[in-house]
């Protein structure tokens, strides 16, 4: 049996419904059935995605970037990340960096782009202890400050000293380390 | 001992199992973004380079606590149907798998943590727990992150947090999503509104397998979308406040159903179970369809004898990779759809006979 539809195809798909009582049958080929939407048999409301993505908000953020990087009057030179060799008209059109210099090199283009993107450019998070290096430190830092003035209001002077030998351990860290960072 | 083939071929994945609020929420996954400091992003890297992330994650992955339980799996020496299992199971993205050669996953046993490895970033460290349990996935992969920084220099600046390929993942690196069935919200057509007010709030919508996918049976990813100026739990703690509310209006929207649509709802719920137990051709569009609405009945107490659980597997096991990988070969749409409908019967007769 050929399928009624392109009648080129054999039928493999054999359709029946019934809707409101009136039942129809067609015996369709997998592509035309696929066309007519037959194999989903979704019914109800449809719903439709809205594009709401953070995709689309960065692409459109993308489009609105200056075409150069900085004056405009370097158009026919393209600033280009020594690491990598990515360009910043490689950015725009991608949307990708290319490596962590890459923030280095196009800090003054990306910064406002973050800024609309993130809502701010001030990382509140985790810190790495390897390369947050004096980061990590002055986190710690507040850290033991902080529990050093509540040792200190509830009186546990021992327990105070040991902490303002740490802090103090930690700040000669911070000084040594300070550049090498 | 671990069984490399399982992860292929068997449906256990924990975060399938009964977790809080499992009525609506399916799972809670956190991902965050590494990368290694001296190395190109995987979009620009070479061979070479990525060759070199590679084999510094695995080795870095030996250090894991229980580093046992872990296995590290080559997508370029598994075959196509492997990836589409692993994409199916959420352990890789689809943009992961697009281009196989150079990338990697590390997974735990229980399939609750994935690290995929060159995806956009070098390093895509994965949780994903059942139900509502966000809390949770973040303490896990924070000691996971750890544990791999004590290996592995990630690139990292003072302002902007952890540096990604895409500055939209910078600072935290994280992404929190919850996977929810919303069915009576979409039934009543209320859908759009409350996924266009989250937006609004800083939330993202997507459907079942990531950016770009449809909605498949009433499925949807909720997640943040600011990464930066934020702590980790306090990015938490907002999404959690927003999903409270979805929760709240979804179980409003399931009462109203069946107060203003009672007859029709539990017609709506039997047809489904109906046809789920007697088709013998079910393509999967329609299996997800049907498993929706058997889902909304079981938590709505109108088909007490189905388990949640049972139906969450079905959300794999249905799924057209996996069908064939168990079947050991590719097949033509036609056969995966009886072969469906006959693995549909047994889930669902043989359980509950």
């Amino acid at each position: 049996m050929l399928c009624e539809n392109c009648k080129k195809r054999p039928a493999t798909v054999y359709v029946r419904r019934s809707i409101n009582g009136v039942t129809t049958e067609a015996h369709l080929c997998e592509e035309c059935a696929r066309e007519r939407g037959e194999l989903n048999f979704l019914t109800g409301p449809s719903f439709t995605f809205p594009d709401l993505s953070l995709g689309s908000l960065f692409s459109s953020l993308l489009d609105h970037l200056p075409v150069a990087p900085g004056g405009s009057l370097l158009t026919g030179t393209t600033l280009r990340c020594p690491e990598c060799g990515l360009t910043y008209g490689d950015f725009r059109e991608r949307g990708r960096l290319g490596c962590a210099r890459c923030y280095t090199t196009f800090r003054e283009q990306l910064e406002p782009l973050i800024r609309r993107l993130q809502g701010g450019l001030r990382h509140a998070g985790k810190v790495p202890r390897r390369s947050g290096g004096a980061l990590r430190v002055k986190h710690d830092l507040e850290t033991l400050r902080r529990r050093l003035k509540e040792a200190v209001s509830r009186e546990a002077f021992e327990e105070a000293a040991r902490l303002r030998d740490e802090i103090r351990a930690l700040e000669q860290k911070l000084k040594g380390g300070e550049g090498g960072v | 001992m671990f069984d490399a083939e399982a992860v292929f071929t068997q449906v256990r994945s924990a975060w399938l199992g009964p977790g809080p609020n499992s009525d609506i929420v399916v799972s809670s996954r956190i991902r965050l973004a590494r990368n290694l400091v001296d190395l190109p992003f995987p979009s620009a890297a070479g061979k070479d380079a990525l060759a070199e992330v590679l084999s510094r994650v695995r080795r870095a992955s030996e250090h894991l606590p229980e580093a046992r339980r872990y296995q590290f799996l080559e997508l370029g020496r598994l075959s196509p149907l492997d990836r589409q299992v692993l994409i199916e199971k959420h352990l890789i993205s689809p943009e992961h798998a697009r281009e196989p050669e150079g990338r990697g996953v590390v997974l735990r046993d229980d399939e609750t943590v994935s690290i995929m490895v060159n995806e956009e970033d070098h390093i895509r460290l994965q949780v994903l727990l059942p139900g509502l349990d966000l809390n949770a996935a973040w303490q896990l992969a924070n000691r996971l992150d750890d544990s791999l920084e004590q290996q592995l220099d990630f690139a990292f600046d003072e302002k902007l947090g952890f540096l990604t390929a895409c500055p939209t993942n910078l600072g935290s690196g994280l992404r929190a999503s919850i996977m929810l069935h919303l069915p009576a919200l979409v039934l009543l057509n209320q859908a759009g509104q409350v996924f266009t007010t989250l937006s609004q709030l800083g939330v993202v919508v997507r459907g079942l397998y990531g950016e770009g996918t449809q909605a498949l049976g009433n499925f949807f990813q909720i997640s943040n979308q600011l990464t930066l100026s934020q702590s980790e739990e306090d990015l938490i703690s907002n999404l959690l406040a927003l999903v409270g509310q979805v929760l709240e209006q979804e179980r409003a929207a399931r009462s109203r159903l069946y107060q203003e649509f009672g007859n029709r709802l539990v017609d709506m719920v039997w047809r489904a179970y109906g046809t789920l137990t007697s088709a013998r051709i079910l393509s999967g569009n329609e299996a997800m369809k049907l498993l929706s609405d058997v889902r909304l009945g079981v938590t709505l107490n109108l088909l007490p004898h189905v388990d949640l659980g049972t139906l969450n597997r079905l959300l794999v096991l249905t799924r057209p990779g996996f069908i064939q990988r168990v079947a050991g070969q590719q097949l033509p749409p036609a056969e995966r759809d009886v072969r469906r409908a006959a693995i549909v019967r047994e889930e669902l007769l043989g359980k509950n006979k």
